[in-house]
């Protein structure tokens, strides 16, 4: 079986996102990349299906800041094969990058057909599109998303996948392969990899760079302004001590005959 | 007494172990059993440091390296100061084993992984901005200089470490801290967000690929700046810039917290002045006090404060009890929990309870988190608080 | 923009859902300021009845085929690409929720039309339409501008209360057929209930909810001790359930459930619309976190800035001190 894992870098939300000079983009300056989340629990379920039934799994992972790490982590994970997508302008969107992706990845050798391209579900700067769907449609192949459970009948050609609803209710799907599926989450949080295991990986080198080819995309939607959330309201802080706040906060309960 | 000493050779692996003298000392291990007995976690561990080594030395390797049962090793050095050949079990021994169980294990714990993760990336196991790692500057009421704003060398660059510069009762100690050193006149700066994790929890848990990258990272940063001696708030990063870091080049004093300030008690005890009517009880902390024996500072410290009684509890000194952080253990309290191992803080906290005293000084910012929360559990939050020396100190030194 | 503007109506298990009503309010005032129709289109089988309560809008078209019967985005993106391209709409709002996803994540690659996604705000400016979108977990938000339509409209849930999309006479419907290919190679089988025997906290007057910012799983317990005091239950988001730390069950937001109990503590979340969008609701709203910045504050009646474990803590000891 051949797996595909799509990851992507998103900005990093530990550190406070400023706005840039131009009013419409994140300030670079302090700006760090960390994978997308869902993007590993992507790679978790792909590592788990290789563990069961023996896969070979590629990542794919358009070029940005600490990209590298990442796919040598995949790597020191289990992933078989790294490939970087260069070329894509910084801050390319969803639609974009699978407009990108969907002319690129057909061109790499090996790359495609896969029984199951799995990418996270989504990514906190989607703002024109999640890439998993986009990028379906365009290469042909079924879609489903907000997967959390894959098992693969190889020898049928179909997938057995479990998609969460709302309030704990998961959806049972059949899937014909090939497939592409948007990943929530899986069994387990995704693995350690100790980083001895990384820094050999990083040594050991390749990653493929590919050039990506341009695709063709519909006119991206246009930021005007960017901004931190003017909120709606704003809670009243409580301050002091943690005993003095659980205090205060008694009170408004007993206030609102709730005690 | 047992000494801590230099570690002599930079990468220690299993197979490398046996061409070290640390290592080879191993091989004369009598099987007494004295570290078994003496182990905080000996009655669940499944493979005491004995056991461990008997079957390495006859060659059952990986079934020794199997299972996560070593990661209840909370790197306390008790096994080291009670083995009667001296052995270095608690930092030459499990840190190589560990790292070869962290390596075969499936899964490692969540909350561990989160830790060592984050502090890959953030250089401190919260996940905390490295950008604010100098926040708590902001209330300290003092200068606290950044050194990379000084343009100057300095004698002290303090390293504050992760749980004094993040966590908020942690924060506490750090403004302590810099009141103290601007009282004194100490030269000193920090390193805010420059500074990273120093990584000894990472290597005692068997994280030594971490480690390694942050000695690397820290000792660059080091390189870019001149200053007399480093002083740090952490027993834990104490060690491993004392006897991990040489290695790789490190070669200023090093000092922590708790012994400096002892050392100018003299220049400070004018202005200790403030009375503070505390009974209280010193814990020696397994690193500081049993690993290093610095056990007179922090008490002639807390007898220079007016107002202060010093009680003793039973286990004190080298005897002391460990709380149960080192070694990966702040990371593994919901491993241990499923595991239904003791709370070793809670066994700690009984022990202070029982001396009747109302404030537990300790010297390791480890500690009060964990010995906060077992005052909560134990019912004993309303006749006891957590302190450290440097708050104490602090507090009664006049403005 | 001259075309109508559409909201795609969500029918899951036989009734229409809250944030179809949210995102009707939202059409119809946008229908309003752009002088074009609201038209709401429902997909399915056999459900023609639910059309009924959809009575907001200037009418609804209804496309009836078996293939639409279990909502396979597949074939759902499909029909509603296929009338879209046959009508012509401005704009086609459609709710974000686990039932709407891959009809929202398909249907901007069949009708190749540009996405406005996490919208949580839209307002006729200038003859157009101008978006407000959260990003990055609700960090920032970007005002955005699209073309010609159509334009495909991510609406996040808790856009307009629901009430606001409710009532009106029954609209006309007009049944139509959509020409599209049926057999996108997924197949429905069978939903899967939680596992009965947990609370069911949309029940919960006291909800106690935790997030990554309690550190450990440990610390559940504190939580729980707060919700016993209060005659409650704890549930969390997100990251509390990929770790395992509760069940799927307990998880409060997208893909999870949508509470309002009377009161709602959030300790250690930091307001991801994701979750937000399922407590929103709740009558007293309390957020401990230690980021005086995280979005949860912009939710919350009351927050503080501490470390959570150790309000819940205090909050179940006030609490059980008041109840005697």
């Amino acid at each position: 079986m051949k797996i595909l894992v799509l990851m992507k870098m998103v900005p990093d939300i530990v550190e406070e996102l400023e706005v840039a000079s131009d009013g419409r983009s994140l300030d670079q300056e302090y700006l760090r990349f960390i994978v997308n989340e869902r993007d590993e629990y992507a790679l978790e379920q792909a590592l788990l299906l290789k563990d069961g039934l023996g896969a070979t799994v590629t990542v794919v992972a358009p070029d940005a800041p600490e990209v590298d790490d990442v796919l040598y982590t995949a790597r020191a994970k289990g992933a078989d094969r790294l490939i970087k997508v260069t070329g894509l302008p910084a801050g390319s969107g969803a639609r974009a990058t699978a407009a990108a992706l969907a002319v690129t990845l057909p061109a790499i050798e090996g790359a495609l057909p896969a029984d199951l391209v799995l990418s996270g579900c989504q990514a906190i700067d989607d703002l024109d599109g999640f890439v998993a769907p986009l990028l379906a449609g365009a290469l042909g192949v079924p879609y489903l998303g907000l997967v959390s459970r894959v098992s693969v009948d190889a020898a049928a050609g179909k997938a057995q996948v479990m998609k969460e609803f709302a309030g704990g209710v998961m959806g049972r799907f059949e899937v014909s392969l090939p497939a592409l599926l948007g990943i929530q989450g899986c069994e387990k949080p995704p693995r350690y990899v100790p980083v001895a295991k990384v820094r050999a990986a990083i040594g050991a080198g390749g990653i493929e760079a590919v050039e990506a080819s341009a695709g063709t995309a519909v006119a991206p939607v246009e930021v005007a302004a960017l901004a931190k959330p003017e909120a709606a309201g704003h809670a009243e802080m409580l301050e002091g001590s943690a005993q003095d706040v659980a205090e205060k906060v008694a009170d408004i309960l007993a206030a609102r005959g709730l005690l | 007494m047992t000494q801590a000493i230099v570690l002599d050779v930079p990468d220690l692996t299993l197979d490398g172990l046996l061409d070290t003298p640390a290592g080879r000392a191993l091989l004369s291990c009598i099987q007494c059993g004295t570290c078994a007995g003496t182990c905080p976690y000996g009655e669940v561990l499944r493979y005491t440091p004995r056991r461990l080594i008997g079957m390495l030395r006859e060659g059952f390797i990986e079934e020794a390296l199997a299972g996560d049962d070593l990661l209840s090793c909370v790197t306390c050095y008790d096994c080291w100061a009670k083995c009667p050949r001296g052995l270095r079990l608690t930092d030459v021994l499990l840190p190589v084993v560990k790292e070869q169980v962290l390596l075969r294990l499936p899964q490692v714990p969540p909350e561990l992984q989160d830790a060592l993760a984050n502090t890959m990336r953030y250089g401190n196991p919260m996940g905390e901005s490295p950008r604010k790692r100098a926040a708590w500057v902001e209330s300290a009421g003092v200068p606290v200089p950044l050194l990379r704003d000084l343009g100057r060398p300095v004698d002290v660059l303090w390293i504050v470490e992760c749980y004094a510069a993040y966590y908020p009762r942690g924060q506490d100690n750090a403004r302590a801290t810099a009141r103290i050193l601007n009282a004194l006149g100490v030269d000193f700066a920090i390193l805010g967000s420059e500074e990273k994790c120093a990584g000894e929890c990472a290597r005692l848990v068997g994280e030594k690929g971490l480690f390694d990258t942050l000695r690397e990272q820290n000792l660059a940063v080091f390189g870019k700046y001149e200053f007399g001696a480093l002083l740090t708030s952490d027993p834990h990063a104490f060690d491993a810039f004392a006897y991990v870091y040489p290695a790789l080049g490190l070669d200023r004093p090093v000092d922590h917290t708790t012994p400096f300030v002892a050392a100018r008690l003299d220049a400070l005890k004018p202005r200790l002045t403030q009375e503070l009517g505390y009974k209280i009880t010193y814990h020696d902390s397994c690193v500081l006090g049993r690993h290093n024996h610095v056990h007179d500072e922090p008490r002639r410290l807390l007898e220079a404060l007016p107002g202060v009684s010093l009680v003793e509890m039973t286990h004190n000194r080298d005897s002391t009890i460990c709380c149960g952080g080192g070694g990966g253990g702040m990371w593994l309290d919901t491993f241990y929990k499923a595991k239904g191992h003791p709370r070793l803080s809670d066994r700690r906290v009984e022990e202070a309870l029982a001396t009747g005293a109302d404030v537990l000084a300790v010297s390791c910012p480890y500690e009060v988190p964990r010995f906060e929360d077992s005052l909560k559990v134990l019912g004993g939050d309303d006749r006891m608080v957590v302190r450290d020396v440097m708050e104490l100190v602090a507090e009664a030194l006049a403005d | 923009m001259a075309g109508n503007v559409w909201i795609v109506a969500e029918s899951w298990k036989g009734s229409i859902s809250d944030a179809t009503y949210e995102a009707l309010a939202l059409g119809r005032e946008l229908a309003d300021g752009l002088g074009v129709r609201l038209e709401a289109v429902l997909l399915g089988h056999g459900a023609r009845a639910a059309a009924a309560s959809l009575g907001r809008a200037d009418g609804v078209l209804y496309v009836d085929h078996p293939a639409l019967a279990d909502g396979v985005g597949e074939e759902t993106s499909r029909a509603l690409a296929a009338l879209a391209a046959a009508r012509g709409p401005g704009l086609i709002l459609v709710p974000t929720t686990n039932v709407s996803w891959d009809l929202l994540g398909l249907l901007p690659a069949r009708l190749e039309a540009p996405l406005v996604n996490f919208c949580r705000e839209a307002v006729v400016s200038g003859g157009g339409v101008e978006f407000t979108s959260l990003l990055y977990g609700g960090k920032m938000a970007a005002t955005v501008g699209a073309g010609a339509g159509p334009v495909v409209v991510a609406v996040l849930p808790g856009v307009r209360p629901a009430e606001a999309g409710k009532g009106g006479a029954a609209p006309a419907v007009e049944e139509v057929v959509a020409d599209f290919v049926v057999g996108g190679g997924v197949r429905w089988l069978e939903y899967e209930e939680p596992e009965a025997g947990d609370v069911d906290i949309t029940q919960q007057d006291f909800l106690v909810a935790v997030g990554r910012g309690i550190s450990n799983e440990a610390n559940v317990e504190v939580a729980e001790e707060l919700a016993a005091a209060l005659g409650g239950a704890v549930c969390g988001s997100r990251p509390v359930i990929d770790q395992g730390w509760l069940p799927l069950v307990r998880q409060v937001g997208k893909s999870g459930a949508t509470v309002k109990p009377r009161f709602y503590v959030a300790a250690g979340i930091s307001g991801a619309p994701e979750h937000t969008e399922g407590m929103k609701d709740a009558e007293l709203i309390v957020a401990v976190n230690m980021d005086p910045s995280a979005p949860i504050f912009s939710v919350a009646h009351y927050g503080i800035v501490e470390d959570a474990t150790d309000v819940l803590e205090a909050l179940a000891e006030a609490v059980r001190k008041r109840k005697g």
